[in-house]
């Protein structure tokens, strides 16, 4: 025998493999039968990597490894494998994976549950339970044969594996998908550091948000540094110890969203760390972004799938934004591709891991170049990863990981034949070694015919042609085939044949119509006919949205840009001692307002007719929770001055545009209530379309959010564990805090960085500042007290709906006062609540805001401040203050917004009446002198909005229709952030549904 | 100048101010003749008469003219030149006296247990001494639909007016209509999908919804039945749907629940009207078709869906205005007892955004009484009907201006403090304000 029959290869490696793996320290219940595994793979096409491709070439492969590759003599003690009309390509590796780790359930625990303040695991760990970087996942990892056949059959070979759970993960093991012991697949034992913002299995209360995740991570770089001091105090803090020793192996990140990405970034920003980002798929939406970054990332593959919107109704809840990420997710590795940016390609998240090729070819024929794929798939995680020494070429000395197909790996009909893994074949689809199409003699009986057989393997079209043709079924299981077939004479009846293949010979037999039995046997005469290739239905031209800013229903492909904009005639609300100016113009300019006045001319100006039109400053809302995301409240201890909202602003959020077109400019971003000492506070301005750094407001005072009262003690919970319960508790809470601050202020050097008291001491410094939720006078006067007692003033009290009961309190401790206008009677705490507080305090010498806290009033804060003219007489321009200049003022950035004042920011807005009428409407609202929201243009922008989605909806129908597969129209929802976890105030379409879904449910 | 307003008002009412929110009571029956003169009355059908004359005798509105009426005797006259006369808004769909605060249980009334229960009534537990109540009507809301919310088949609401001694006084129209709470027909968004969820909520939905079918086909096959072996109570309690007597009042949100509900108000023959409707602008052409009625939720609300329009909620009033559909619009849930001082801000949007103020008047007076069955008593100011008036120093549908001076429910002059005018005089007199 000349050369093995492909054909039995797969039988001879079971008989060998044990052999050539056998590991020396294991025990033998045989007779021992070495093997080196010798195999030369001979006239192949050898695509060494990406870049090298070698024609009629020969790979050699011992031991495991590759001996060598390219026109090399053939050993003569190997065993040769023709691969004529074959390719090889290096095994596909895969850095994010969870392969042979058990799952994992997430942990419960919201703030409702009780209370678990440390973690539940047992020994010398961290304090909490998401922080896992002692867990070494080569001790978890288990070879999992069927899901290693499920990646082999994709062209994986090896696999960068850990189990996905908690925030600081641990070391993941890189590992082959050899069907073997654990001991040899283990390639490299600690080969990366996992991290992410998902705690996971934890079931501990903190963190409860995305901005408790990062405050978490931060505290622990700052944890491990000071434990290098080895501090006696803290004693043996394992997960502390292997933070710091992991820190050298690549850090990968795993984050949920493009905006996550830059979060990740930005911790390693600040602690010296490069991750590795293994994306989400929509930060394709961010490009720029992500390119600033500098890291190199992980891609997954899983594209949404399309919906089913045949019902226009049900479509009509599915965002125009939920439509086009389904669009244009494909896109997302060439985006990366073009922009320069270096990244692997990962199966993880695949529901389908079937889905894996069909949608990278996907991403080719959306603009991915096929020597980018197959680097994303080799060379790239490798070098990544460290590990080009093992895998990632077809370089002599390397694991002799690699595929047989036969055909350019990623064309359409290329099959994968057999996939070798560390020197081992594991067959994938062995009838595509030989193809059998061609033209046989037959012999059947007595019978003569000619057996034609066309197509490719596994798609044959088989016929018998004699007088007449006769159409044959035809099966095969590698060499044993099966013929069945029913001539005129049979009259339905079938004649079925087995039989074998081997040298272009058929041999068998098999049972006629009639029963009878008979030998037959087929010879090779001709080639096959050519079967006539349909013109291959022409690929469609890709017809692709566009890309907008930001990416939701009333973003655009290019943000609003600052203009100089001359506004004429308009009655102008100066909120300066000029008051209230008739007939005046306002000149914007280099996003400042560059002069105000009778008769202003500039000819390079946009002109806004301000005739019978009212112009006033840009509304400041102090009290906001829009454009948060991942949760505003970190409920889960008293005291969190750690977290900050500045991490979660999520610049996609339609409430920045609403807010746009009630006239409101900027909004001061709270944690929630949930607790006594909150979160840093985010001060934005609206700058719809910007990302998250370009809303902040520049240069300002950072503050904090305070909370007293039944939220912070938790009224609702007949069994709250949580200190404190009670108003007594509330006040000891704030002196604990700002006693351990002060006396952690006096440690001396190689003290643990604290997060939490450093942003207290800036509060005891004066370098940042309060807002603090409240209600009643009691505790209005305790905070205060607490903040004379240390030295501090109280900057802003929100909410203090019974402000004007201690207003004169507070004008002397210098308390600036931030209200609703009139809310009351929606819990107790309120129930003397009256809507002519803010008149009252304002009498009393207080400076006064009206907030909204709700992202539907905050479009009406105008009307809101009015209602202090009807229930108490306030002026209007007094009025007016409360929602412009006042807010400016308490924020500390009145030196810049609040009025119309020259040299102050654009922030302005043009309302086609007087603004504290209720018929008064925001024409334009300006932003550092850009138009963000203008009520003209924002009709074109529904129309475009309005074609945009229904091409969406036609694409998706169509690619329903061709055959794609779909889900059910899912409803895109958002939920909008609530100060108060326990008390909805609102009341929007989703409540009343899920009410009546629940009615359904019962 | 507003602050000698709000003065005028107080020492118009000094007699009045006297009393704290424990000591305050309703008024009287009418005794004497009411004559209001100079003012601009709204007559709650879009008319407006310049400069009118109003006569209010033994609780009924007896004249109202564009000329100057001689009234003789011992009447009392009130000077309203420069000032708008109104009817008595009316709130529907409200919690009123049910929901004291809303975060806490033992204040709240609103909701039974229970799936199918007719027969609950919202008027036995409405609380006339809600701290809320006066503070509703001293912005001009006179009269509401006390609504319960609980189950598919909540209950029966009442319409009271809001200056009584107790319900039974404070009834105006008893057991006005059924309620129902159509089941969702729609997908959960990801967020909402959990455990134990019906995979497929529309399915379950209609599950439900034919569950109801069979409880009002035994109702009526019931009803039908002259004498009884054994009394059913909750069938008992909806012969008021099936004689025509009582609207059968629909909460649902979406296109495929409006008409569900109108199939289901068809194959009954009850009278619909649908309550909260947030897409009723998409089908407002048969809505009209089908004479069915909409009580809208809160105009000041956010969008149904991101890519709506920014002011979509602001704009479906007057989408329906424009279609010719009988509408008014209501609180439900959430913050709804307290927030409802604000119906003619709501109503001053709906204007803004598409109707003359008039008609925007109307969604909250003559069309809601319509919408109730109670317009041949109330709703406009109009010959023989309820002297149910308010007089305010501006535009009512605008916060800038409407200050009440006068309230009337049947003709008796309503006290117009409340609970937050008494704190604001406490705390003037502590700071000195004046």
């Amino acid at each position: 025998m000349k050369k093995f029959q492909p054909f039995w290869l797969g039988a001879l490696f079971l008989l060998v493999s044990t052999s050539l793996f056998s590991q020396v320290t294991f025990p033998i219940n045989d007779v021992a039968s070495p093997s080196n595994g010798y195999y030369a793979f001979t006239n192949a096409t050898i695509v060494k990597d990406a870049k090298t491709t070698l024609s009629k070439a020969t790979l050699v492969i011992k031991n495991g490894k590759i001996e060598s590759v390219g026109a090399v003599a053939v050993p003569k003690d190997a065993v040769v494998i023709d691969c004529g009309g074959k390719y090889i390509y290096p095994s596909f590796i895969d850095i994010y994976s969870d392969y042979g780790m058990s799952a994992v359930s997430p942990g419960g625990g919201n703030f409702r549950s009780p209370s678990q303040m440390i973690s539940n695991t047992k020994g010398p760990y961290s304090w909490n339970q998401a922080i896992k970087s002692e867990v070494s996942h080569a001790k978890l990892f288990e070879v999992n044969e069927s899901k290693a056949k499920e990646l082999r059959k994709l062209g994986f070979g090896t696999v960068l594996t850990h189990q996905m759970d908690g925030i600081s993960r641990g070391t993941g093991v890189f590992v082959s998908l050899a069907k073997q012991r654990e001991n040899l697949v283990v390639l490299k034992e600690k080969a990366s550091a996992h991290y992410s913002f998902n705690k996971g299995s934890s079931t501990q209360d903190y963190p409860g948000s995305l901005m408790g995740s990062i405050a978490l991570l931060r505290q622990n770089f700052l944890d491990a540094a000071w434990y290098k001091s080895k501090p006696a105090k803290e004693g043996t803090n394992l997960s502390l110890a292997s933070f710091n020793e992991i820190q050298s192996l690549p850090q990968i990140f795993e984050v949920s969203d493009k905006w996550s990405a830059l979060r990740a970034d930005k911790i390693g920003d600040e602690f010296g760390v490069q991750y590795i980002i293994k994306a989400s798929g929509n930060e394709y939406q961010r490009i720029d972004e992500m390119k600033a970054t500098n890291a190199k990332f992980i891609l997954p593959l899983d594209f949404p799938q399309a919906m089913d919107l045949e019902d226009p109704t049900d479509a009509r809840f599915v965002n125009v934004a939920d439509m086009k990420h389904w669009e244009l997710a494909p896109t997302n590795p060439a985006t990366f591709e073009k922009a320069g940016l270096s990244f692997a390609i990962t199966a993880n998240g695949l529901k389908d891991v079937s889905s894996f090729m069909p949608n990278l070819r996907k991403a080719i024929q959306y603009g991915l170049s096929e020597q980018k794929a197959l680097e994303a798939l080799t060379s790239t995680p490798a070098t990544i990863l460290g590990v080009s020494d093992m895998v990632g070429s077809l370089d002599a000395g390397k694991l002799a990981n690699f595929v047989i197909t036969n055909g350019p790996v990623f064309a359409d009909k290329t099959v994968l034949i057999e996939n070798w893994v560390q020197g081992e074949a594991y067959p994938i689809a062995k009838e595509q070694w030989n193809s059998l199409a061609g033209k046989y003699d037959l012999t059947l009986g007595a019978n003569k015919a000619t057996l034609s057989i066309s197509g490719e393997p596994g798609g044959y079209k088989v016929q018998i042609l004699a007088k007449d043709t006769t159409s044959v079924d035809f099966s095969q299981k590698e060499s044993l085939i099966n013929l069945s077939f029913s001539s005129k004479a049979d009259k339905g009846k079938r004649t079925r044949l087995t039989g074998t293949f081997a040298d272009a010979s058929f041999t068998g037999t098999g049972q006629l119509a009639n029963g009878d039995w008979i030998s037959w046997k087929a010879t090779a005469s001709a080639a096959a006919d050519t079967v006539a290739k349909k013109a291959g239905k022409k690929e469609d031209k890709l017809e692709l949205g566009s890309v907008i800013y930001p990416f939701a229903g009333y973003g655009t492909p290019k943000p609003a840009a600052a203009e100089t904009i001359l506004i004429k005639n308009a009655t102008v609300w100066t909120n300066e001692k000029a008051g209230i100016l008739k007939g005046s113009d306002v000149l914007v300019k280099n996003g400042k307002i560059a002069a105000i006045g009778k008769g202003l001319k500039d000819p390079s100006a946009r002109v806004i007719d301000g005739t019978g039109k009212h112009v006033t400053a840009g509304i400041i809302d102090e009290h906001s929770h829009i454009a948060g995301t991942g949760g505003i409240n970190e409920c889960s201890q008293s005291v969190t001055a750690e977290v900050r909202i500045q991490d979660v602003i999520d610049p996609d959020d339609i409430d920045i545009y609403r807010q746009l077109s009630g006239g409101v400019t900027s909004s001061h971003i709270l944690h929630g209530s949930c607790n006594t000492i909150g979160g840093q506070t985010q001060l934005l301005k609206l700058r719809w379309g910007a990302n998250a750094e370009g809303m902040k407001f520049a240069n300002w005072d950072p503050f904090i959010k305070f909370a007293l009262g039944e939220n912070v003690k938790r009224s609702w919970n007949t069994s709250n564990p949580r200190f404190p319960d009670t108003r007594m508790g509330v006040e000891q809470v704030l002196m604990d805090a700002f006693t351990r601050a002060r006396d952690y202020e006096k440690q001396g050097p190689g003290k643990r960085i604290d997060l939490e008291l450093e942003t207290l001491v800036e509060i005891l410094n004066h370098k940042r500042f309060i807002t603090c939720h409240s209600y009643v006078q009691s505790e209005i006067n305790a905070m205060m007290k607490v903040a004379d007692h240390f030295g501090f003033t109280v900057n802003t009290f929100t909410h203090i709906l019974e402000g004007y009961k201690v207003a004169d309190i507070m004008a002397k401790h210098g308390a600036n006062a931030s209200t609703f206008s009139d809310w009351w009677s929606y819990k107790i705490e309120v129930t003397d609540a009256i809507p002519q507080n803010a008149y009252l305090m304002q009498k009393t010498g207080v400076n006064v805001a009206i907030n909204s806290d709700d992202a539907e009033m905050a479009r009406r804060l105008n009307q809101e401040a009015a209602k202090s003219v009807k229930y108490a007489g306030m002026s209007e321009e007094e009025a007016l203050k409360m929602v412009t200049l006042n807010p400016a003022k308490m924020l500390h950035v009145a030196d810049r917004v609040g009025s119309i004042k020259e040299g102050k920011d654009a922030d302005i807005v043009v309302w086609s009446d007087n603004p504290l009428s209720i018929y008064a409407k925001s024409e334009q609202t300006i932003v550092d002198g850009a138009v963000v929201f203008d009520r003209a243009a924002d009709l074109v922008r529904q129309a475009e909005l309005k074609a945009e989605k229904q091409r969406l909806v036609q694409k998706m129908i169509g690619a329903k229709k061709g055959g794609a597969s779909t889900r059910p129209a899912t409803p895109s929802y958002k939920a909008e952030n609530e100060c108060e976890d326990d008390h909805h105030h609102g009341n929007s379409i989703w409540d009343r549904i899920s009410n009546r879904w629940a009615n359904t449910e019962n | 100048m507003k602050k000698q307003i709000i003065y005028t008002l107080f020492f118009a009412l000094s007699g009045l101010t006297a009393f704290a929110q424990e000591t305050m009571h309703p008024s009287p029956a009418q005794s004497k003749t009411i004559v209001i003169t100079g003012g601009t009355i709204h007559v709650g059908n879009g008319t407006i008469i310049e400069n009118g004359t109003l006569v209010l005798e033994k609780g009924k509105i007896k004249t109202v003219s564009a000329t100057p009426v001689t009234i003789s005797g011992d009447a009392e006259r009130i000077d309203a030149t420069g000032k708008q006369v109104y009817p008595g808004l009316i709130a529907p769909n409200s919690s009123l006296g049910l929901v004291e605060f809303a975060s806490t249980k033992s204040t709240i009334d609103i909701e039974e247990l229970g799936e199918m229960n007719p027969n609950i009534r919202s008027i036995v537990a409405y609380n006339t001494d809600s701290k809320i109540i006066n503070t509703v009507r001293s912005n001009g809301v006179l009269l509401a639909q006390i609504t319960p919310q609980g189950g598919m088949i909540p209950g029966s609401s009442s319409v009271v007016q809001l200056d009584a001694w107790n319900w039974q006084d404070a009834a105006y129209a008893m057991d006005n209509g059924i309620h129902f709470k159509m089941p969702a027909l729609i997908n959960r968004p990801a967020a909402f999908q959990r455990r134990g969820a019906n995979a497929d909520p529309v399915a379950a939905g209609l599950a439900r919804l034919e569950e109801a079918r069979s409880f009002f086909k035994e109702a009526k096959a019931y009803l039908n039945e002259k004498t009884h072996t054994s009394t059913n109570l909750k069938f008992e309690a909806t012969r008021g749907l099936f004689d025509g007597s009582k609207p059968f009042f629909v909460h649902c949100d979406l296109v495929k629940e409006m008409l569900a509900a109108i199939n289901f108000a068809k194959e009954f023959n009850f009278k619909l009207v649908l309550v909260g409707a947030t897409d009723s602008w998409m089908i407002a052409d048969i809505l009209k078709e089908n004479k069915v009625s909409v009580i809208l939720g809160e105009i000041h609300s956010l969008p149904a869906t991101e890519d709506d329009a920014v002011d979509q909620p602001y704009k479906t009033p007057g989408m329906l205005q424009k279609a010719g559909v009988l509408f008014s619009m209501g609180f439900e849930g959430g913050d709804g007892n307290w927030r409802q001082r604000d119906l003619p801000f709501h109503a001053g949007t709906m204007s803004a955004y598409g109707m003359t103020k008039e008609e925007a008047l109307s969604a909250i007076t003559l069309n809601a009484a319509k919408i109730l069955g109670i317009a041949d008593r109330t709703g406009s100011i109009e010959t023989g009907k309820d002297a149910n008036v308010i007089i305010t120093t501006g535009d009512v549908l605008d916060m800038r201006s409407s200050v009440l001076t006068h309230a009337f429910i049947q003709g008796r002059a309503l006290n117009l403090d409340n609970k937050h005018s008494q704190l604001f005089e406490r705390y003037k007199y502590k700071y000195n304000v004046k």
